[in-house]
């Protein structure tokens, strides 16, 4: 039944995404509304999901890479549909719902059974830390996407060559004011994240987690760094524009590479539970 | 009016043109060269009481002052003009000699063509030129200084301005750049609401984009024009501010549009200052538009992070992406006019005496010629002395007929009248349909 909910997902997901993208290439008003609305329906199919797998569960499904990815998608996916409310910018889904779409296609490479938790693990933390980290995370991926069309906006403007795209994609202004909103949210999520983390880790392993050095946990710094410098530099030194959306890029560029290689291909106590 | 030249009698009237325009002067000049219309109705009497001027009209923009006048002795007249104006604005002869051109001839019929067809326009087909000489035409009419050769080049000029703007595409440019540098603005702040612009210089051009930047919502207009008192009435026309010339790099630190149309010789902001101004408004994108020929804005500033510069011809080409369709619409209007200035020449030659005579002689001979050998074959077996007698009759007659005309065109040559009489000679004789 989950496995399921969560094929159909997927299936909805790639079509609102296909939808997206032919309106980045024609942009007819029919094909951004329907796009958004298919993207609505697979938002609530996908939240579906996530009540089965907890109840089946017992907990918050994010124990294994499969889990981990469908529920960082969920998150990136509801980021983009209050974003899309909130800035009515069009475009943005052909830029986010590739992102979700690799999500949930490397999710379902993943072996899909329920994952067990060792008893040491079981808290209430293990609800608060995920969902800030993913929620956070989730921004970043948004901050991202608005990233990257600013600096196709950017150029497009400087260049003087102003080709179709430069119509689709919205102004830098509200490229950048989205940019910022994500960083206003996400940079406060990600730290609560590393906090309940480490509080986390200090009451179920009864030691400091960086007391050992773990590569996990040392990619989470350098990626709160580079957040950090984006949020101060924005918030005290007037950064934006170009800057801040090649930032916002960098950082999670960084994110995703914490979150699939370290995770992947290192081993640490972090890791999920295969 | 009715002056009569005091030298040699010469038929024939010319054209001349001295003037200056964007492309030879730099604003402070232009602007201490311009007459306002509070001066403008002495500057015409004044040039038509110079012996050699026949008739006159200025026109005095933001970016040219020209003075067009018809004289039969274009080199004295010229001499004359030049020597009216160095006293009248008080210049030096070099200034003088430096910026201003003279045309004579074809070359100053086919400036004007081009001036009031808006070719020579800093914006190519901004529309505002054509209001211009109407306006100088119009005060020159009411100065009694326009006769016959520039009422007709003035009407002719207008017409081929129509011409220009029906036959050619180029009129729509003007409007479609500030569209385009509207739709620019967008794409940079969202929305213009509540936006400030600044405007250096107080063109044409710069008024209709900023007219067009109001219209979308920018609340704050500031201008700063060199002559304080014309960027005043801009400013009053759209509820603006105007400010001291000198004091505009300040409001570069706060505005969010800048259309600059000063025309300057010198490039009036440089790499260095925006790099400074971007620095002070703390990465706040600002939107530069240089519309002036030469530029205002070096160029390199575009390289500045947030600093959006586009000249006037990025938004051309932006508005008609197609290049090589502009040039050959401009093209187009050169050939119009290059029509219209033979066309109008072989008028005003037409208005000299000798050809005017020559040809209604031809003319007639060639009626009397035509009868006669109609006649005569009917007239077969008719003695030879009887055919000379019908010959020498026809001869006299048309010599009769000629006599009177032919002596009072001479008589009157050299006169504003003669030229009344000759055109309507060729008219009446029907000399200029062939």
């Amino acid at each position: 039944m989950n496995l399921v909910l969560f094929k159909a997902v997927l299936g909805i997901y790639i079509a609102g995404m296909l939808g997206n993208l032919t309106y980045l290439v024609s942009p007819r008003e029919y094909l951004a509304r329907t796009s958004l609305y298919i993207m609505v329906v697979g938002f609530a199919l996908h939240l579906a999901w996530l009540v089965t797998r907890t109840y089946e569960a017992g907990h918050v499904p994010v124990t294994n890479l499969h889990e981990s990815l469908s529920f960082f998608a969920l998150a990136v996916i509801a980021v983009y549909l209050i974003l899309a409310k909130k800035f009515g910018v069009k475009a943005l889904g052909a830029f986010i719902s590739p992102v979700a779409v690799i999500f949930m296609l490397l999710a379902a490479s993943r072996p899909g059974e329920v994952g067990t938790l060792p008893p040491i693990l079981h808290s209430t933390w293990l609800v608060f830390h995920p969902v800030f980290s993913f929620f956070g995370n989730a921004l970043f991926a948004l901050a991202f996407g608005a990233g990257a069309m600013y600096l196709i906006q950017e150029k497009e403007v400087k260049s003087k060559k102003l080709g179709g795209i430069f119509r689709r994609l919205p102004s830098l202004e509200v490229l950048d004011k989205m940019n910022f909103y994500c960083l206003i949210f996400g940079f406060p999520l990600l730290t609560l994240g590393l906090i309940s983390g480490s509080i986390w880790a200090q009451a179920a392993w009864k030691v400091s987690p960086y007391s050992s050095l773990e590569p996990k946990l040392l990619w989470a710094a350098v990626t709160w760094l580079i957040y950090a410098s984006l949020f101060s530099g924005r918030l005290i030194a007037g950064w934006r524009g170009k800057k801040a959306a090649v930032f916002a890029l960098v950082g999670f560029g960084a994110v995703m590479l914490g979150y699939l290689v370290v995770s992947l291909y290192l081993s640490s106590q972090h890791s999920f539970i295969k | 009016m009715n002056k009569v030249p005091r030298r040699a009698r010469k038929e024939k009237l010319e054209i001349a043109i001295v003037g200056l325009s964007h492309q030879t002067a730099p604003l402070e000049i232009r602007e201490r060269l311009a007459f306002p219309p509070f001066i403008l109705d002495r500057a015409l009497q004044d040039i038509n009481l110079l012996p050699d001027v026949r008739e006159n009209l200025i026109i005095s923009t933001c970016n040219r002052v020209e003075v067009i006048f018809a004289s039969a002795r274009p080199a004295d007249a010229i001499e004359q003009v030049k020597e009216f104006l160095i006293r009248f604005h008080h210049l030096s002869r070099e200034t003088l000699e430096k910026y201003f051109y003279i045309y004579s001839q074809q070359e100053a019929v086919s400036h004007l063509f081009r001036v009031t067809s808006s070719l020579d326009s800093m914006v190519v087909g901004e529309p505002q030129i054509l209001g211009q000489v109407k306006e100088g035409y119009r005060a020159a009419l009411h100065n009694r200084c326009c006769g016959l050769v520039l009422n007709r080049f003035s009407h002719k000029a207008f017409s081929v301005a129509k011409r220009v703007r029906t036959e050619t595409t180029l009129g729509n440019l003007a409007v479609s750049i500030s569209s385009v540098a509207v739709e620019l603005a967008k794409k940079i702040f969202g929305e213009l609401k509540g936006k400030s612009a600044l405007l250096l210089g107080a063109g044409d051009m710069a008024e209709l984009a900023a007219a067009y930047f109001i219209r979308q919502g920018v609340k704050e207009l500031i201008v700063a024009n060199r002559t304080y008192e014309r960027g005043k009435e801009l400013a009053a026309k759209f509820e603006g501010v105007a400010v001291e010339f000198n004091h505009f790099p300040h409001y570069l630190n706060e505005v969010d549009i800048v259309l600059s149309s000063t025309g300057s010789m010198e490039f009036i902001i440089k790499k260095e200052r925006m790099l400074k101004v971007i620095k002070a408004r703390k990465n706040r994108p600002i939107f530069l538009i240089d519309i002036a020929v030469p530029r205002d804005i070096d160029p390199m500033v575009n390289e500045v992070a947030n600093v959006y510069l586009y000249d006037i011809d990025d938004l051309a080409s932006v508005a008609d992406g197609n290049l090589e369709e502009r040039q050959h619409q401009a093209q187009r209007a050169e050939e119009i006019v290059a029509e219209e200035t033979a066309r109008f020449s072989a008028w005003l030659k037409s208005l000299e005496v000798t050809p005017t005579v020559v040809s209604l002689i031809h003319k007639l001979r060639a009626i009397r010629d035509a009868e006669l050998s109609r006649s005569i074959s009917k007239f077969r077996g008719t003695p030879p002395e009887d055919r000379k007698t019908l010959e020498r009759l026809a001869r006299r007659l048309v010599n009769k007929i000629l006599h009177e005309p032919i002596t009072r065109l001479k008589q009157n040559a050299g006169d504003p009248d003669a030229l009344a009489m000759v055109e309507a000679t060729r008219k009446l004789f029907g000399l200029d349909e062939d």
